[in-house]
């Protein structure tokens, strides 16, 4: 049987993985040393911690993967934000608290069920970094869901705020199910899932967990995209990249 | 070394002769190295200079999350950004540690907060100086985690025995600290002319201020007198800040950068290295609120636990909903 290279939309599919990862680290990493109590900084800092963790891993395959000889620091610190491939959610700003966890819970139990998926990839390597990350995700979205579930049934002030951030942040959830020909290409591939096909089991896991906070998911399922496909991003990524970027930036070629 | 200019509690130490039995089998039990733990029987004034020593240094541990996080967001490559995380990390579990200890010493981990936001407990000064280039990253780790360490290594024997148990723990993970910044300040030593610039001007900036963490000279107090005689107090301050001295100096050689001291020599007949005393002016300032950053940092703390009221005001909230209907099931 001929196989088919399918490596420019591996690397495409690994970008999205590893952008999402690399842009939501960034985000929570923005907690440290500010939390509300805490624990919750020790909790934030490692969940930073992990999904930068991630990154390396899944940048450093898509840097394989495309053969240039980019490495996951050049294509974290190097590319511009028409080359970033992750979903809008992740680098909307955190807001209050409330609102980083309600993002966290959004993202993590997408993640969650994408990571079991590819756990069974065809790719070994694809597979053995999902089995890595699941194991990380699996406490992140128990954590997360908890404080959704927390403050959503908390007091009046927490409740009003929880589903505040839900309302904002829900528009950008249907993004992470959309397919396109990458998507559809992995999944012919045995490589990984068609998204569209998590999100059954994704709204079952969302009904249960803001039923127990009490909070309301909107009718509307109306989506925001362009960040996976890197047709647009928001206007937030550039300032992300501004900071994160800069020494690399500023001081070209230099070994840190 | 987060705890400066610890007030002992009393009047001096006390004559064997003056002391009631208790407090006499109490310093026995000191003398023979037998840990106090926290239902034996101690005197109020060691109960009350260890809730400033570890509530001091718990503040100080978590007010030092501020100037490394700083530079989480701009840290140069993915590898330097996850240690810098975890090494802020560690920091506010070294800060849980400490208000632990201290709770067990009869004072809330929100009584303490409370005291350091209306400024009635300080935190360590060096904190009050500012990061401005990547290369501060590694000086932090270098100097001040090292200096932190002089101290606390002794303090691993303290006769206090969750403080001691605390202490550690928390070296194990400082010299890892301490590594990880002279591993930044390797690499900057030693990359382009830019990246000498910045580690140069680290050093300049943070060699005074850490020299400073040991605190003025306390050769003369009867209150470091008593702090020794318990135990909670090892070494003299000077003592210390000798010690990180002839310890640093080789260091700083090694990377070949220049301590900012035009008097600083090797003194054969001492064995020991010679050099300038920091300006005790601008130390006072700093802790009276006039540091480069005291009013950032304060105000930091303080936007952190007001911003959160509401999180802790609506899980505690939950968590008696949930109580209750756990009795309404029953």
């Amino acid at each position: 049987m001929a196989t088919k290279d399918h490596s420019a939309d591996l690397f495409e599919f690994l970008l999205r993985m590893g952008d999402n990862t690399l842009i939501l680290g960034h985000r929570v990493s923005e907690w440290c040393g500010h939390a509300p109590v805490l624990e919750e900084d020790i909790a934030l800092a490692n969940t930073a911690l992990d999904l930068i963790g991630q990154t390396q891993l899944w940048l450093g395959l898509a840097g394989e993967v495309e053969g240039q000889g980019r490495s996951a620091d050049d294509l974290a610190f190097l590319r511009d934000a028409w080359d970033f491939r992750n979903v809008l959610l992740v680098e909307l700003p955190n807001g209050d608290f409330g609102q980083t966890l309600m993002r966290q819970f959004l993202f993590d139990a997408w993640q969650e069920l994408m990571l079991d998926a590819l756990k069974g990839s065809s790719d070994a390597r694809v597979a053995e970094i999902a089995a890595k990350a699941a194991k990380e995700v699996a406490y992140h979205v128990e954590r997360s869901g908890d404080t959704v579930i927390g403050l959503g049934d908390g007091t009046e002030e927490s409740h009003a705020r929880m589903q505040a951030a839900l309302d904002y942040l829900y528009p950008y959830v249907g993004e992470m199910f959309e397919s396109d020909a990458v998507d559809a290409a992995m999944a012919q591939a045995g490589i990984a899932p068609d998204p569209a096909s998590l999100r059954d089991a994704y709204d079952a896991k969302l009904a249960a967990v803001m039923g127990e906070a009490t909070l309301s998911t909107p009718d509307d399922r109306f989506t925001h995209n362009g960040g996976r496909t890197g047709r647009m991003h928001t206007e937030h990524l550039g300032h992300i990249l501004t900071s994160m970027q800069w020494l690399q930036r500023a001081y070209p070629g230099a070994s840190w | 070394m987060y705890a400066q200019m610890i007030k002992t509690a009393g009047t001096g130490v006390k004559p064997r002769e003056e002391m009631t039995p208790e407090e006499a089998a109490f310093q026995d039990r000191i003398d023979a190295d037998i840990k106090i733990e926290p239902k034996d029987w101690m005197p109020d004034e060691y109960r009350a200079t260890l809730v400033r020593q570890i509530g001091q240094h718990a503040h100080s541990e978590i007010v030092g999350q501020l100037p490394e996080g700083n530079w989480i967001t701009r840290a140069p490559t993915l590898e330097r950004k996850a240690i810098l995380l975890a090494k802020v990390q560690d920091e506010a579990g070294h800060g849980l540690y400490l208000y632990c200890a201290a709770e067990t010493l009869g004072v809330s981990r929100d009584e303490l907060t409370e005291d350091l936001l209306s400024g009635r407990m300080k935190y360590s000064s060096i904190f009050n100086y500012p990061t401005l280039n990547w290369a501060d990253i590694g000086a932090v780790g270098w100097l001040v985690d090292g200096a932190a360490i002089m101290n606390q290594v002794p303090l691993q024997r303290t006769s206090y025995g969750p403080y001691s148990r605390a202490m550690i723990r928390i070296c194990k993970e400082e010299s890892f600290h301490q590594r990880q910044g002279y591993d930044i300040m390797m690499k900057m030593a030693q990359g382009t002319e830019a990246q000498k610039k910045m580690a140069q001007d680290a050093l300049n900036r943070f060699w005074y201020p850490s020299l400073m963490m040991f605190g003025p000279s306390d050769k003369e107090s009867v209150h470091s007198a008593q702090s020794m005689a318990w135990k909670i107090k090892i070494d003299s301050n000077d003592e210390l800040r000798q010690r990180f001295v002839d310890q640093t100096v080789p260091q700083a050689e090694y990377l070949g950068l220049t301590v900012p001291d035009d008097k600083l020599k090797w003194n054969e007949e001492r064995g020991h290295y010679d050099f300038s005393e920091p300006d005790w002016t601008e130390f006072f300032n700093v802790l009276k609120g006039k540091g480069p950053c005291n009013t950032e940092r304060m105000n930091g703390r303080k936007r952190a636990w007001e911003d959160g009221a509401w999180v802790r005001d609506g899980l505690m909230a939950h968590a008696q909903k949930r109580a209750a209907r756990k009795v309404a099931a029953e």
